[in-house]
């Protein structure tokens, strides 16, 4: 991957407090007819803060996520996101979803795929994210003859190029390989580096989490089971001792609920 | 070994490419050259008589002569105008009343039942009364043409909408996409694959019905001509009208591939060469 930001570390302190934005999510339940998925949750996330939250197939974390976009309504409860005090967007926080499927508009190039709900006198910039995410030469080709990866950069070019204030990724990496996994998550972190945006992330990769959050939230039952601060300082290694051994706690205790039923046999 | 081989397969496909191929280009020609070639041998021979099928010869040389003398082309203008302003009127209609069904609730829950309805009537069946609202004249044309032509563009439109990826459209929404804006962007492009597999469909139904019409009642139009013709027992210019209906058709498909083909590029379906 050929993603660089020049003098990255002197810019990343003043950028992460200038766009990042609050989020505090307050007493939230969630149910779908009968069956309840979060029940009056609560967690605050600081402005630039990049929180990663983890948890069991249909625990809640996309629901979650969701809400927080606003593509699901709380039956009680609320979520402020903060207000916007250095832009001039009348305050108002930009939110963009990254989802699982890049949900590129197949009818259109690449770029205008990312000038999506633009104007158009902003081509310029929109050329400037997609050479960030390293496809300023497939700016006019058809969204069907780029690989998974690719057209999860350029996602993640179209949410980039709004300058969010939050940035909520529903598993963007869930149906990726390996490899280009790790190459996304480079790109990922790095972008909020440079940026400063807060950033919420939803993944059932407990190490993806550990690689990319300051902080690890696993939802179980609805509510929060474990909020685990990651005290790894950046660029994170996977092979060191204090990755393996957080991932490990982190892992037993998503786990921990099989031993308890097969015991009872 | 497999290296070994590998040229010699090639260099064996690639003397063989030639003939093939122009094996699978005259290929689907030899059935109607062959069936030229007998019925022009039949004719000559005396076995057809010419008041039952004309030799081919003389289709040719009347169409010639029609073409010549113009009233050819003013029959199939004619005709050709009817069949598009009766596509442009009812593939409007369709496409609308699809829009709205699909797209409010409201109007799906009042209006359907009653399309559903309409639909199932044969556009032809309503001759009779067609004549009597309009007489012979180019309104009864268009009528029945329109009538034939809503129904497939409707459906088609409607479960085009329908089946637009809701993810798309959530994702459209989430960057500040609605009303207008979203149909552009999102609803129409997604439909549209469906809605041209309903335009062509009209525009085969659209020569079946205007046809039908014309033979019934009409004073001008390539009908008028075939049924003018049979009076005088021409059958050379009956046949000469029958097969500018199979051209004419076959230019209206192309003309509906054209658009898929234009429209659709960015699908990988429609991609294919040919």
């Amino acid at each position: 991957m050929t993603v660089s930001f020049s003098s990255r570390e002197v810019a990343v302190e003043q950028a992460r407090c200038s766009r990042g934005v609050f989020v505090g999510i307050k007493n939230v339940s969630i149910a779908f007819g009968e069956r309840t998925v979060l029940e009056s949750f609560d967690i605050e996330i600081s402005a630039g803060e990049f929180v990663a939250i983890v948890g069991r197939s249909g625990c809640g974390k996309s629901t979650l996520l969701r809400s927080v976009a606003g593509l699901e309504t709380p039956q009680s409860g609320t979520i402020t996101l903060g207000e916007v005090a250095a832009s001039g967007s009348n305050g108002k926080p930009d939110v963009r979803v990254m989802f699982q499927d890049s949900r590129l508009l197949p009818w259109r190039r690449i770029l205008p795929n990312v000038m999506l709900g633009l104007e158009p006198g902003l081509i310029p910039q929109a050329r400037k994210v997609l050479a960030q995410v390293g496809l300023a030469e497939r700016a006019n080709d058809w969204p069907a003859t780029l690989s998974g990866g690719q057209r999860q950069r350029v996602a993640l070019a179209r949410a980039l190029v709004h300058d969010p204030n939050l940035l909520l990724l529903d598993e963007p990496l869930g149906s990726l390989d390996a490899l280009t996994r790790i190459e996304m998550q480079q790109l990922i972190e790095d972008v909020w580096r440079s940026r400063g945006f807060t950033a919420m992330l939803v993944t059932h990769d407990v190490a993806e989490a550990i690689s990319l959050a300051d902080r690890v939230i696993l939802i179980e039952g609805g509510r929060v089971a474990l909020d685990e601060v990651v005290n790894i300082p950046r660029p994170r290694t996977r092979g060191s001792a204090r990755f393996a051994a957080l991932e490990e706690r982190i892992l037993g205790r998503v786990l921990q609920r099989r031993p308890v039923v097969e015991n009872q046999w | 070994m497999t290296t070994m081989n590998q040229p010699r397969k090639n260099l064996a496909v690639k003397t063989q490419l030639r003939p093939s191929v122009v094996a699978k280009q005259a290929l689907p020609w030899v059935v109607p050259i062959t069936l030229l070639i007998v019925w022009q041998w039949a004719s000559s021979a005396g076995i057809l008589p010419s008041r039952f099928l004309p030799s081919p010869r003389a289709v040719v040389s009347s169409f010639i002569d029609l073409s010549i003398s113009g009233e050819l082309w003013m029959h199939v203008r004619v005709s050709t105008l009817r069949a598009l302003s009766g596509f442009v009127v009812g593939g409007g209609v369709g496409l609308l009343l699809g829009l709205l069904t699909a797209s409010m609730h409201w109007a799906e829950v009042l209006l359907d039942t009653t399309i559903q309805m309409v639909r199932n009537i044969p556009p032809l069946a309503l001759i009779p009364l067609v004549i009597l609202w309009f007489g012979i004249d180019e309104s009864a044309k268009l009528f029945l043409v329109a009538l034939g032509v809503v129904f497939p563009v409707y459906i088609n439109t409607f479960h085009g909408i329908r089946s637009v990826d809701r993810g798309l459209l959530e994702m459209g929404r989430t960057y500040g996409l609605s009303g207008w804006a979203l149909y552009r962007e999102i609803i129409l492009p997604g439909a549209l694959p469906s809605i041209l597999v309903g335009v062509r469909f009209s525009l085969g139904l659209m020569w079946v019905i205007l046809i039908v019409a014309e033979t019934i009642s009409a004073r001008s139009g390539i009908g008028y001509m075939t049924m003018n013709a049979r009076e005088f027992m021409q059958t050379d210019v009956m046949v000469v009208g029958i097969l500018l209906y199979a051209i004419l058709g076959k230019l209206a498909d192309l003309l509906a591939k054209g658009l898929e083909r234009y429209w659709l590029r960015w699908n990988p379906a429609y991609q294919t060469a040919r």
